[in-house]
């Protein structure tokens, strides 16, 4: 009788042990899911893009040739220079508008506001961080383009200005979040220790704070670079359709996400033309990878010291 | 000489630093201004084309008159899905780097894995999708592929919220409870799991907002233009409200204003109620923290 029952709970501690290993697998396979969904998104879009890659890329055109003509007939030409360039232009205005915004609200709120004020200012930032890509796309469409064709007499108001002030608009959350979190990370010490000396707010801000948080500051434009460059929707509704080189801010650009988005649906599968939006599709998760990673390692190598 | 009268030099100073917190106070103000104009904008414009007609019935003539009512409906679905498979995993990854993984470089290599699925462009998910999901698993353009492509998407907002509320979770709840002879599973699921149960679903609200909200993922994996009827299953396809807003502004040819404004309104609307609704629980989790 007794055996019986000691033999049964040996069961059901088995079955609990064998049901706590099996969980345990699952849970460590979750635990990877990211690395294996960060691999697969590369090794998918390259088997879609790999014939492209291997047989007709030309590299001196690929990177170098300013004409995309994909449904040419006799004309075929796959350079990206200037989609890059697209990219390129809006991206780098966007930042000029966003960096010292976006570093001047991250420190109003980090060091000038207090209690209620800096309450809501949070609030607000993440609300502007929550508006959907398309929405932006929608503003610029309707809101900014008539507003540019009147402030600067432009015969079109899709273009790199709108978009960059878009992109301004949607990366600077991200500046200011980060930007914040690196100021903060700054021992109140240094604070202490200059105010003691009699240092004005100001002088501990500008002579203290940023450069202790540089890295930090540093790593948020990174990831607002980031979140610009990979920026879609947005871009593909305000920058005009133009596949050129700017030469001026109120010219329409073509950016590397917005020729995915606005060819993919007319490629025919398994074209020439598919497998060399997939390509660019490649570019751009290199392009990222890279200013992510560096963000990280950036933001890491402040940690450590 | 009076010893404490101001010097020229700590009057300057003292306007140095108010000429900074204004300068500060303005480009923060100028960051808050848009917002606020731009909602404004969409409020006055699109609140006429409001009304239970607008959001209940269907597009006619073309998507210029009617209303969104499948495109409502698709995004319940898309969110609906992606939400059912972006929730466990992210979940149960956040329990695997805060309650199994030792701190060394493999956690270090999945941290800098979420970080760049994080940072990937959407349009570049949404390859991803037609790769993976649509041609090699032969779903074809369905919701399954659509909210499939969401969830890899919106899992770094998961695993993130969920690892931050499960680290506030104190050490010695856990301590206490191993000795008790508890296992790790039966620690986490009974004691660190049920105290983290809020701050969780404050990261599972804002997954739902960021999935509402996107359109370049699911552009070629599951969304419509245009269907005239509602999705049965997950292997048809849907509308979007994201998509049709897209649609009706880039595609399609006199549409009226208080449509597009009406359109951007409600998706606005939706996204921000959401989030408010994860902000304001997140305070409030915040108020009646007990340890």
């Amino acid at each position: 009788m007794s055996s019986r029952r000691v033999a049964r709970a040996g069961l059901r501690l088995r079955t609990e042990r064998l049901l706590e290993v099996a969980i345990e697998v699952v849970i460590r396979l979750c635990g990877v899911s990211a690395i294996l969904f960060v691999v697969a998104i590369f090794l998918f879009i390259f088997r879609e893009g790999k014939d492209f890659v291997l047989d007709s890329l030309k590299p001196g055109e690929f990177f170098l040739s300013p004409e995309w003509y994909p449904d040419s007939v006799e004309h075929k030409r796959y350079g990206t220079l200037a989609l890059v360039a697209g990219t390129a232009s809006v991206t780098i205005l966007a930042m000029l508008i966003a960096v010292p915004f976006g570093l001047g609200a991250a420190i109003y709120v980090a060091e000038f506001s207090s209690g209620r004020t800096r309450e809501v200012l949070k609030v607000v930032i993440e609300l502007l961080a929550a508006i959907p890509s398309v929405v932006w796309g929608f503003i610029g469409m309707l809101i900014l383009n008539p507003l540019i064709i009147q402030l600067f007499d432009a015969p079109v108001g899709l273009n790199v200005l709108n978009g960059a002030l878009i992109l301004a608009l949607m990366s600077v959350p991200v500046i200011v979040s980060i930007g914040e979190d690196a100021l903060k990370a700054v021992p109140d010490s240094y604070r202490e220790a200059a105010e003691a000396l009699g240092a004005t707010r100001w002088q501990v801000v500008y002579r203290v704070l940023l450069p202790a948080a540089r890295s930090g500051l540093l790593a948020a434009v990174l990831l607002g670079v980031g979140r610009a460059i990979g920026e879609t929707m947005a871009v593909l509704m305000s920058t005009g359709h133009a596949v050129k080189i700017p030469t001026s801010p109120l010219d329409s650009v073509r950016t590397l996400t917005a020729t995915i988005a606005a060819e993919l649906g007319e490629a025919p599968r398994g074209s020439e033309h598919y497998r060399a939006l997939f390509t660019i599709g490649m570019l751009l998760f290199v392009i990222t990878f890279v200013v992510n990673l560096t963000a990280d390692l950036v933001i890491k190598g402040v940690r450590r010291r | 000489m009076n010893p404490f009268s101001q010097s020229s030099r700590s009057r300057s100073l003292r306007r140095t630093q108010g000429v900074a917190r204004a300068v500060f106070f303005c480009v923060t103000l100028l960051l808050v201004i848009p917002i606020v104009a731009i909602i404004g904008m969409l409020l006055l414009r699109g609140a006429p084309a409001l009304s239970a007609e607008f959001l209940f019935s269907e597009p006619l003539r073309g998507m210029t008159a009617g209303g969104i009512f499948p495109a409502l409906v698709g995004t319940l679905w898309l969110v609906g899905v992606s939400l059912a498979v972006a929730a466990p995993i992210g979940v149960l990854a956040a329990v695997y780097l805060n309650e199994y993984a030792r701190e060394g470089w493999f956690t270090r290599i999945i941290h800098l894995a979420i970080v760049n699925l994080a940072g990937v462009p959407s349009i570049v998910h949404a390859l991803f999708g037609v790769g993976a999901f649509v041609l090699f698993l032969g779903m074809g353009t369905s919701i399954l592929a659509a909210s499939l492509t969401l969830a890899v998407m919106t899992l770094p907002v998961i695993i993130a919220s969920t690892k931050e509320a499960l680290s506030a979770v104190p050490t010695a709840f856990r301590e206490a409870c191993w000795s008790l002879g508890a296992t790790r599973w039966q620690t986490v699921r009974r004691v660190v799991l049920p105290n983290a149960i809020s701050g969780i679903l404050t990261g599972v609200i804002l997954q739902v907002a960021r999935a509402a909200g996107e359109t370049a993922p699911i552009l070629f994996t599951g969304a419509a233009f245009f269907l005239p009827f509602l999705p049965q299953s997950v292997h048809d396809q849907c509308m979007a409200l994201s998509m049709h807003l897209f649609v009706i502004t880039t595609q399609v040819p006199n549409v009226s204003q208080a449509m597009t404004y009406g359109t951007a309104l409600v998706l606005l609307g939706v996204v921000l109620m959401v989030n408010a609704t994860s902000i304001a629980f997140r305070y409030y989790l915040r108020r009646r923290k007990r340890w």
